[in-house]
């Protein structure tokens, strides 16, 4: 038996970004959302370990209205519950925000031998959530791990890091972090869809946690977004223009031995 | 020079486990502190630390070296090197701490800000301080189609950088400071059980100096077989854009914000549209070359030369040109 809390983010679709001209920034509104990829991985990887020894698994996440249809697809892979952690003092969360709420969270829920979260979300790509939460609730932590498995009390897990693969082994209660190559997330079964929409769905906000509200949002943050733009590149930008495609491409090859690209 | 104090918090700190991405950091940090007017230092931590490490610490910017030295630092394992780089930032107490983004940086840098109840601004490319002394630092987001500008609010403050972001300075003979610190350390929670050495055999895209892409200008599988031709004479990788792999299954991967990103020395798009999701993947290549039928395609905008035509007509051509003018 092993009760596991599964942290996720629902973030926008990447692929559907697109860029104002005129500004550089790029158009956020409006675009549909979905768990982010990693974590995802971190919700399979958690029904994977329920269905082979039991216990339940527990999805949580940061978000608003519109999280719960990721919470109510993470269920219907095969959560149990889910907590949505919603308040207008949570906008603006930093990392160091973020992680202040679903540590509180978690121990709220309390009753739990394992933590899985993603790596990192692909939206803001810091990698920091799951090692801030180690250190608040102070619980070892396992990263990178693209294999994680059960043995007894202990969870033994492959590492990727850049130079070497890491097998450890750790006691539970334990924090860890998956990687995308972990596994491939299910597409449940309309069934369980039509089941999911009846498991408990909890929603805490800052009272419910309680967190003091100067510990949360953009006042309990460390970190601020000044800006964000689709960066401009500098390339030269010339089009070759030539009678044949023969001669285009021959000007081209010129060109670029002439800078030293091909030798 | 900034005229305004830290506010008890003094210097550039830097570490990193791994001794070349240090220098860069000194490189980095060495900026940072000459415009704050204050020291800049390196922490050392391991088992032993040998002298020419401190003195390379130093010959690259360091006015002061801060050693901790454990057994228990034998091998990295978060929970010790949290303790002993925790017990070195109390003690030296920096306005800034960056730490090397490498896997294991990244997963200590957090550990840390957390302790310190700062904020960490993670993989950061480009870093300044402001007019009001806060730590700028540019960093990509969205899966690498956008950039962001953050700022770092409370100290220290924090910023993890990845490799190959700052250039490495020039040794100088010059002088420094080493201090030794005795740090409590804690045994690691996490045991590892075996540790076993990348095996290289399957080539990485990202490796290849030159790669030729295929997009949605292709009309079928068959006809990439022109863009091979031109790889073979340019000993280049063929790749693709995401929906000739994840819908068409031409190919298993793909170059892009959710594939391969990659920083050739040669990118060649044919019949690429040039979405921010391909871009994203592309952004780092030395030189792009587009080559597309509609003269109004975004991959223009990002393109070092481009060749308006079809590439029915123009690969081949290219083809035939490399092989005369590389003589193969």
């Amino acid at each position: 038996m092993v009760n596991i809390i599964v942290l996720m983010k629902d973030i926008v679709d990447l692929t559907e970004i697109k860029v104002d001209p005129s500004t550089q920034r790029p158009i956020l509104a409006g675009l549909s959302r979905k768990i982010s990829d990693v974590d995802k991985r971190a919700v399979e990887a958690a029904v994977q370990l329920k269905e082979k020894h039991g216990g339940k698994v527990v999805v949580v996440s940061l978000g608003d209205d519109k999280t719960r249809t990721a919470l109510r697809e993470a269920l219907a892979m095969g959560g149990d519950e889910a907590y949505l952690l919603r308040d207008p003092a949570f906008d603006g969360s930093d990392t160091l925000a973020t992680s202040r709420i679903l540590a509180a969270a978690i121990r709220k829920i309390g009753d739990y031998s394992l933590i899985l979260c993603g790596e990192m979300t692909l939206d803001s790509l810091s990698a920091q959530v799951g090692p801030r939460i180690s250190e608040l609730l102070e619980l070892p932590q396992v990263t990178y791990a693209r294999r994680v498995e059960l043995k007894g009390d202990k969870i033994m897990a492959e590492r990727d890091l850049e130079d070497e693969d890491e097998v450890v082994e750790v006691s539970m209660p334990a924090l860890v972090a998956v990687t995308r190559e972990i596994n491939e997330p299910r597409i449940p079964a309309l069934m369980n869809i039509m089941r999911a929409s009846r498991k408990p769905l909890q929603e805490w906000n800052c009272a419910a946690l309680g967190i003091p509200s100067e510990e949360v949002g953009a006042a309990g943050s460390a970190v601020k977004v000044l800006e964000v733009k689709a960066p401009p590149m500098e390339r030269k930008r010339i089009i070759i223009k030539a009678e044949t495609e023969e001669e285009a491409a021959k000007s081209l090859v010129e060109r670029l031995i002439k800078d030293g690209v091909l030798k | 020079m900034i005229e305004m104090s830290g506010a008890g918090f003094i210097g550039v700190t830097t570490y990193s486990e791994d001794s070349e991405l240090l220098l860069e950091l000194l490189g980095a940090g060495r900026r940072l502190a000459d415009k704050l007017g204050v020291p800049l230092s390196a922490v050392l931590i391991g088992n032993v630390i040998d002298e020419e490490k401190r003195k390379e610490a130093i010959r690259h910017g360091a006015d002061k070296v801060y050693v901790v030295e454990d057994p228990k630092l034998e091998a990295f394992g978060v929970e010790p090197y949290r303790a002993a780089l925790l017990g070195a930032v109390r003690d030296v107490s920096p306005e800034v701490l960056l730490i090397g983004g490498t896997k294991r940086g990244k997963e200590l840098a957090p550990r840390v800000a957390t302790a310190l109840e700062t904020g960490c601004m993670s993989d950061c490319v480009a870093l300044d301080m402001d007019s009001e002394r806060r730590l700028v630092g540019r960093r990509l987001t969205y899966g690498g189609s956008t950039i962001a500008e953050v700022a770092c609010l409370k100290k220290p403050q924090m910023a993890t950088i990845p490799p190959k972001a700052f250039e490495k300075p020039a040794p100088s003979e010059r002088t420094g400071e080493i201090v030794s610190l005795k740090v409590e350390l804690p045994e690691s929670k996490v045991k590892v059980v075996e540790r076993r050495a990348k095996q290289q055999a399957t080539f990485r895209i990202e490796d290849a100096p030159i790669v030729v892409s295929c997009g949605r200008g292709f009309k079928k599988k068959e006809d990439v077989k022109l863009l091979e031709e031109l790889a073979e004479v340019l000993d280049a990788k063929v790749s693709c854009t995401r929906p000739l792999a994840a819908d068409y299954h031409w190919m298993q991967e793909w170059v892009g914000l959710s594939g391969h990103k990659i920083r050739p020395k040669l990118y060649i798009a044919a019949g690429v549209s040039g979405t921010i999701q391909h871009v994203a993947g592309i952004r780092d290549a030395q030189t792009i070359v587009a080559i597309n039928s509609n003269e109004e395609a975004s991959i223009f905008n990002i393109a070092d030369y481009g060749i308006v035509g079809d590439l029915y007509k123009v690969i081949p051509a290219l083809t035939k040109a490399l092989k005369e003018k590389l003589g193969k």
